[in-house]
């Protein structure tokens, strides 16, 4: 039975937002710390590569293989699988904070491999100006080479922050909590398409807010 | 005339890939650059010309053979000391390689900061350099809002930010339009005529050679196949590598080939003529032809100037009694390089 009754506002505009809340929690926490970490295994990616800063064929396999193994594991699967960790770490496998382990572990690994490829993009003629001009190693990659992957990098991270979004919404399958889960709950398990369909809005609101905002940020760093 | 930079014996080797033979990049090239000269290297693409010139900086380093700055051996400084060398030797890219998330200002500022000047020595300084390179209104733009013209203007300014001794110039205008490429020939002219900067160019473009090298070396197959003063070079080639790049650029001068395929055409005897020193400077052709009886018609052939030196060479086709024709080239043969065919 499919149910399109008018909405009950002041019921479900407190869900919502509480929704949004925890969603956006999830998210930021997530992102926050999976951009710290991304950009570390990115960074290492770079200058381990042959001809690099820090070239070492043995770290820059090794974090290929981190890299590679754990890519393309699909979310849910991940977050089944992290399930003991999560536990042991968090104290549950239930809930928004919950979900924030496999959150970060996943986007930890797009933002190395984006990372990593913007930081290759960058014109090696930037490189070797810097080097003629007596430049150190360490000053021309992060002074030269992540200043000016910096750009492309927001429009990456943008691209994970949206990517993340998207995730929670599988959290909330299993119990993570926010809009996800709460449009699952009306959508899926009580046919309530009008909610569903608002929480599709808000999700769809927010996505582009979000795009709107790294690509603002970006321009700046790219054209100035 | 002091030497400002040598390179002696200097060879570079790329080792073999797989079975085949390494490859010789460059090979024992000795060459000398005087403080205050500008010196230009010119070969094909492939010659090794680039190579030769990263290893001023270090940005390359020898197989065998030393490179020396000042009398300081390049390739023996340790990396500390090699990056403080380098802020006395600022290079122009072919690509300009500007740093494009920085505005022209601060790519301009980066060799100063990099050599430790203070900020508001470094805004005085950028603002002359801007002001010199004709750019005064730019300093907030970007890269990307830039002509190529005006790229090369800020790369030119930022290699001669920190004051340095030499200047090397890797095909600055080989991405250039002819009209920008002569814009930058002057800047890089007045760079070392205002600011007494040696500067060693590399272009495969004998007319940026012409117009911007006191002295050049002329490379070949990672050979140095000959060096000399610039209108020594255009006005008396002496390896088939630099008479065939002379003989391209001028027009004037005749190949074998082309001297057999227009024998045919012209009656009489045939002769190229240098047209440098007297020959060029006076009435010496009309007059020896006159004593000796002799006529001429003009095959091909030209006298254009570098520094204000008459160079090129006439193809004459000769008419009047064989005798008289005779007596005409052995008097011409004395005062310049004269050859029949």
């Amino acid at each position: 039975m499919v149910s399109f009754d008018v909405l009950d506002l002041e019921v479900v505009i407190p869900k919502v937002a509480r929704a949004l809340g925890e969603t956006l929690f999830m998210v930021s926490v997530a992102f926050f710390l999976a951009s710290v970490i991304g950009l570390i295994l990115g960074i290492f990616l770079y200058a381990t590569r042959p001809g690099q800063l820090l070239h070492s064929r043995i770290v820059h396999t090794t974090l290929n293989i981190v890299v590679n193994t754990l890519r393309p594991i699909p979310f849910i699967i991940l977050l089944i699988a992290l399930t003991p960790l999560t536990r042991a770490l968090i104290g549950t496998s239930i809930g928004p904070a919950a979900a924030i382990l496999p959150l970060t572990i996943a986007a930890s690994v797009g933002i190395a491999r984006v990372a990593e490829s913007n930081l290759v993009a960058v014109d090696p003629g930037v490189i070797e100006a810097a080097k003629s001009f007596g430049a150190s190693p360490l000053h021309i990659l992060f002074g030269f080479v992540v200043r000016e992957a910096f750009g492309p990098l927001l429009l990456s991270l943008t691209f994970i922050f949206v990517a993340l979004i998207d995730a929670t919404a599988v959290a909330g399958a299993v119990g993570g909590g926010g809009l996800g889960n709460l449009a699952l709950t009306y959508g899926y398990q009580r046919f309530d398409y009008a909610v569903m369909i608002l929480i599709i809005i808000v999700l769809i609101a927010l996505v582009q807010l979000v795009q709107f905002i790294g690509n603002r940020i970006a321009r700046h760093f790219i054209d100035g | 005339m002091t030497e400002r930079i040598q390179l002696s014996g200097v060879s570079k080797d790329y080792p073999a890939r797989g079975k085949g033979d390494p490859v010789h990049v460059l090979r024992d090239v000795d060459i000398s650059v005087r403080a205050g000269e500008v010196y230009g290297l010119i070969g094909r693409s492939g010659a090794g010309k680039s190579t030769l010139l990263r290893m001023i900086n270090g940005l390359e380093a020898p197989t065998e053979g030393r490179v020396l700055v000042d009398g300081v051996d390049v390739q023996a400084l340790p990396p500390v000391e090699l990056r403080t060398l380098r802020h006395s030797i600022g290079m122009v890219f072919q690509q300009f390689n500007l740093w494009n998330s920085r505005t022209v200002f601060s790519n301009i500022a980066t060799p100063l900061k990099l050599a430790g000047w203070k900020d508001d020595e470094i805004s005085r300084r950028v603002a002359e350099l801007l002001d010199f390179v004709g750019l005064g209104g730019k300093a907030f733009a970007r890269p990307r809002q830039l002509s190529g013209g005006q790229k090369q203007r800020v790369g030119i300014a930022r290699a001669i930010a920190a004051k340095p001794s030499v200047l090397l110039a890797d095909e600055a205008t080989s991405a250039l339009d002819p009209q920008t490429t002569t814009e930058i020939v002057d800047l890089l002219r007045s760079v070392n005529q205002e600011f007494g900067i040696t500067i060693v160019v590399v272009t495969h473009e004998m007319d940026v050679m012409s117009q911007l090298a006191d002295r050049v070396s002329i490379l070949s197959d990672g050979d140095v196949v000959e060096s000399g003063d610039i209108h020594q070079i255009l006005a008396r080639p002496q390896h088939p590598v630099t008479a065939n790049l002379v003989g391209s650029y001028t027009r004037t001068f005749l190949s074998d080939d082309q001297r057999a395929e227009l024998a045919s055409s012209f009656a009489g005897r045939r002769i190229s003529v240098a047209m440098d020193g007297a020959v060029a400077e006076g009435p010496l052709l009309s007059s020896l032809a006159r004593i000796h009886e002799v006529d001429f018609s003009i095959i091909q052939g030209g006298v254009a100037r570098v520094k204000n030196l008459p160079y090129g060479q006439l193809s004459l086709a000769l008419h009047g009694e064989d005798a008289a024709v005779d007596r005409f080239v052995a008097a011409l043969s004395t005062k310049t390089e004269v050859t029949t065919w």
